[in-house]
């Protein structure tokens, strides 16, 4: 056993460290050393480099991607850096791209893959992952049969932290593979949000609004709210669906999934595909002007009302 | 053109879905089981391109227990041309990377120009089993598309993440993954119910995909621990009225929620 932990880490739009890679780096602490690997953005690599090991990298493996092609770039990265580190596990957050190139490093070195853990842990055997499915109804652990297994980990779900490592870093030599891969033509970076508001993922307040706020308009009453309680906003795949926010707004089964202190429902039905996606939070508030809208059976508060009366009641009353 | 569809049959979101304590699988007996709500969007999206080119074939294939043959017969109603269900013992439990072998083994046995999937199930919800059948076949790969645009040479999409927005192509042969904001699914119609009796149905083992695959040749995904959490209890329900901003941030501030 080489103790190390091969952690692959996201870049976020803008070309900073994702927020992610603190909390990967922090689950690969408590289970060895921490190696991590970064592909591609050569312009902004040396600061890179230097943020991975800030936030806990022993090392810092950088290897050049290819801004043309999709995932095989960052798969044949893995692949040279499994080879190279022989880490117990290797880790990465179960982003879109990330899950993706850990999942062809798995059945491409012959790995078994634990996915969307929400808790790592190590046990006499080996590196266990620790999954919340169906919605929270259930936890589960899972582990490999044998080897190093490759675990993707959902995002804004660990507390662990790791402490700042002097700046190692090493260029990796990556062979081709000359696996085929669909052709990036083009990248559209939509503009920063700008607003100083929390992150959806892993925040610790969300107010979500539903097809009962009736426009895109009418939805900043939900904005107004999450504002005045420092929160993150998210929404119904009914109120994505209207367009009345962007997707990554989505809450649910298919959406995000959260867990915060306090989620506050406006004008949500709760169904259970939405309830998959908020039902472990702490405390659930629900305004909704149906009395028998399932979202209140979860709730520990609920107001059966207009949101457009008692939103604004509830704003005032915070602002005093 | 040859379209093959990953049709995964699943426990229906909308009534409770277990989890078998003993052995952590999903309880096939107490959920009524259907084909996931997102890959039906993409037979809509199949059926819907073999409709406007003809020489289109949809094949509806997928890995499950033999009472999925009933659930897959919608996909044949909806309009897929034939379906290929790959059923075996040995399958039981079968984790990600099984899963993804033996639907690249079943894609070889098959033949395709292109693969369509859902970009994540409803009930696993790993999202990777595309992506790893890519690797195993070394097709290109469009996963978790928002709009595509098909012709029988190319396939082009746009791939949306939080930000970002990736405009994806390849040549075929490849594979597509399409996500919940496709169309909605049509629902079968009576001559469609009809039709699919006398459409061809296969039900394959692994011995017959001409393929060596067994759980034990490589490492798999084991659940070693599984415990179900009570359902969550409501508390307190009010009527609206022209104090209930106030009480409500009364609580809030009480439970140091603020
Ligand atoms: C496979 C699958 C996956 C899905 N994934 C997700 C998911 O990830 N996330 C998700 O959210 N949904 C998901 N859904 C959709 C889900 O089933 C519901 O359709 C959706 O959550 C409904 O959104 P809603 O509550 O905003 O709308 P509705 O159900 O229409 O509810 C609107 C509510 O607003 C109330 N209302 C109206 N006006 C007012 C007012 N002025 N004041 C107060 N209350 C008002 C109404 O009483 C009603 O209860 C999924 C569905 C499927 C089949
Ligand atoms: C709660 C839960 C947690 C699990 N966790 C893990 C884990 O951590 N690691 C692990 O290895 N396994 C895990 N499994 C098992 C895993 O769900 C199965 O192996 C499953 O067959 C494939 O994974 P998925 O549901 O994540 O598929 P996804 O990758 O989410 O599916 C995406 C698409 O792939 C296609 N597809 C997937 N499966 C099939 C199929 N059987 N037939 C046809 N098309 C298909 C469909 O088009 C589908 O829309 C878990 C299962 C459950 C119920």
């Amino acid at each position: 056993m080489t103790n190390n932990i091969l952690v692959l880490l996201d870049v976020s739009a803008d070309g900073s460290l994702a927020p992610s890679s603190h909390e990967l780096l922090g689950a690969a602490e408590s289970l060895g050393t921490p190696v991590a690997l970064l592909v591609g953005y050569s312009e902004h690599r040396n600061a890179l480099a230097q943020a991975a090991a800030d936030a806990g990298a022993t090392k810092v493996l950088l290897a050049d991607g290819d801004d043309g092609a999709y995932v095989v770039p960052v798969v044949d990265a893995l692949a040279a850096a499994f080879e190279l580190t022989k880490p117990d596990a290797v880790l990465a957050a179960h982003s879109d791209l990330s899950k993706e190139a850990v999942a062809r490093l798995a059945v491409r070195v012959g790995c078994a893959v634990n996915v969307d853990a929400v808790n790592v842990t190590r046990d006499s055997e080996g590196v266990v992952a620790h999954h919340s499915a169906y919605g929270g109804a259930y936890t589960v652990a899972s582990s490999a049969t044998f080897g190093a297994p490759v675990i993707t980990v959902r995002q804004g779900s660990i507390e662990a932290r790791a402490g700042k490592q002097p700046l190692a870093s090493e260029a990796l030599t990556v062979a081709s593979s000359n696996r085929k891969s669909a052709t990036i033509s083009s990248v559209t970076i939509a503009d920063a949000p700008t607003t100083s508001r929390p992150e959806l993922r892993g925040a610790k307040k969300v107010v979500s609004g539903g097809r009962g706020l009736g426009s895109a308009e009418k939805f900043e009453l939900v904005e107004e709210l999450a504002d005045a309680l420092g929160a993150a906003v998210g929404a119904s795949r009914a109120a994505v669906d209207a367009g009345f926010v962007p997707q990554s707004f989505q809450v649910g089964q298919t959406g995000v999934q959260v867990s915060p202190n306090l989620y506050i429902a406006l004008g949500i039905s709760g169904a259970i595909q939405h309830k998959a996606g908020m039902q472990t939070s702490q405390t659930i508030i629900a305004i909704n002007k149906d009395e028998t809208a399932p979202i209140f059976e979860i709730a520990d508060y609920g107001i059966v009302g207009d949101v457009f009366i008692v939103v604004p009641q509830l704003i005032a009353a915070l602002k005093r | 053109m040859k379209i093959v569809v990953l049709v995964k049959e699943v426990p229906d979101t909308w009534g409770e879905r277990l989890l078998d304590l003993e052995t952590g699988l999903a309880d096939r007996v107490s959920s009524e089981r259907v084909i996931d709500e997102i890959v039906e969007r993409g037979l809509e999206f199949a059926i819907s391109f073999a409709e406007q080119n003809d020489g289109t074939e949809v094949i509806a294939l997928s890995m499950a227990s033999e009472e999925a043959t009933g659930t897959l017969r919608k996909a044949l109603a909806m309009g897929a041309d034939r379906g290929v269900l790959i059923v075996d013992e040995a399958l039981h439990g079968a984790d990600i990377t099984l899963t993804a072998q033996v639907l690249a083994a079943a894609l070889e046995h098959i033949g395709f120009d292109l693969i369509v999937s859902g970009d994540q199930s409803t009930d696993g919800a790993g999202g990777v089993v595309p992506s790893a059948v890519a690797e195993l076949l070394d097709i290109p790969q469009l996963p978790r598309l928002a709009t595509v645009d098909l012709n029988e040479k190319e396939v082009t999409g746009a791939h949306v993440t939080d930000r970002i927005t990736l405009s994806l192509s390849a040549p075929l042969p490849a594979m597509m993954s399409v996500s919940e904001r496709f169309a909605e699914p049509r629902f079968p119609n009576f001559k469609g119910i009809m039709a699919a009796k006398k459409k061809p149905f296969e039900v394959l083992g692994i011995a017959e995909l001409g393929k060596d695959i067994s759980v034990l040749d490589r490492p798999r995904s084991i659940m070693t621990e599984i415990a179900g959490k009570p359902p969550r209890e409501s508390g307190v329900k009010v009527i609206a009225d022209e104090n209930s901003g106030r009480d409500l941030a009364e609580f809030l501030k009480k439970n140091q929620l603020i």
